[in-house]
């Protein structure tokens, strides 16, 4: 919010206010869809992009990222990159093939072995 | 010797440090909680079954809009204090403080439920996931219940001395309690309908 003048103040209460009453309006929506019982997969899609809008908005307006200084932008870059790397993190442990035989090899020495034999 | 740039933004970065370090320190949350979110991808996907339906929904419906109930009075709070009105940014902050320990009870009646039939962390993987997430972040409003009563308690002389510093020390608060709303909007949905 820039400066203190009580009518910015004021708007900028009102605003406060239909965002939590959006807020409050897409809490029903994630729980009505819920209730319809759809497949895992795109209930899992519909759920996070759901809480995804609902935490851009209180990032964007309750928290005021939407105008902050660059430093603060700066911060949060760096955090998202290695937040993604995070959440990545269990893909890694599955392509991780350092110690295992791979099909590919395990094949071709299966052939080498019957052309030895 | 008087702590500098505690009101006035620093030439640098333009920002108070108080403001800047509760960003930091919100980065660092963000790693804790991706942490354990990481985790809960790889136990779910690594899972060869997955409950569903364990938890009351309507009460974790119920805890999402009481969170969202305090972070709009939190965020009014320092809007009050920005007007100068200093009685009615301490309601908006007692009001908020309320809605967490209501928060709080709610989640206490849930755990008793969950140890009344034997439902421990020991129980399941899921439950071991959904103790740990659901522990952490009650134990960070807890925190934020701490920091509030201390601001409407002693930590309010604050206002008279210099009544900036005290509206800064009330957002920075509020940027906290954001957050802490902001990882359960994420919380509910993967806990409670996934």
């Amino acid at each position: 919010m820039q400066g203190t003048d009580p009518a910015v103040v004021k708007k900028a209460i009102r605003t406060y206010g239909i965002v939590g009453g959006l807020l409050l309006l897409f809490t029903v929506i994630t729980v009505a869809v819920n209730q319809v019982h759809l497949a895992v997969p795109l209930a899992i899609t519909v759920a996070l992009i759901i809480a995804t809008i609902k935490g851009s908005m209180v990032a964007s307006i309750f928290m005021h990222l939407s105008h902050e200084k660059k430093w603060i932008y700066g911060a949060l870059i760096l955090t998202v990159m290695f937040f993604v790397v995070l959440i990545m993190l269990p893909n890694l442990t599955v392509s991780d093939t350092i110690g295992t035989v791979s099909p590919y090899t395990a094949t071709a020495e299966h052939g080498a072995h019957t052309a030895e034999k | 010797m008087e702590i500098p740039y505690t009101v006035e933004p620093r030439p640098d970065s333009g920002l108070a440090n108080g403001k800047l370090g509760v960003w930091l320190f919100l980065a660092s949350e963000v790693m804790l909680f991706g942490a354990l979110f990481s985790t809960y991808i790889l136990l779910r996907v690594g899972a060869i079954e997955w409950p569903h339906g364990e938890l009351n929904v309507w009460l974790g419906a119920v805890n999402t809009v009481i969170l969202i109930c305090s972070s709009v009075t939190m965020v009014v709070a320092w809007a009050q204090l920005k007007m100068g009105k200093f009685a009615k940014g301490r309601i908006y902050v007692i009001v908020t403080a309320g809605l967490a320990l209501v928060f709080l009870v709610n989640k206490y009646f849930e755990y008793a439920s969950h140890f009344a039939r034997g439902e421990g962390p020991w129980h399941s993987t899921f439950l071991a996931i959904y103790f740990t997430l659901t522990g952490l972040h009650g134990l960070h409003i807890l925190g934020g219940i701490v920091v509030m009563a201390y601001l409407v308690g002693p930590g309010a002389k604050l206002w008279h001395r210099n009544s900036e510093q005290y509206t800064n020390r009330v957002e920075y608060t509020g940027l906290y309690w954001h957050f802490v709303d902001l990882v359960w909007i994420f919380l509910f949905p993967v806990l409670y309908l996934l």
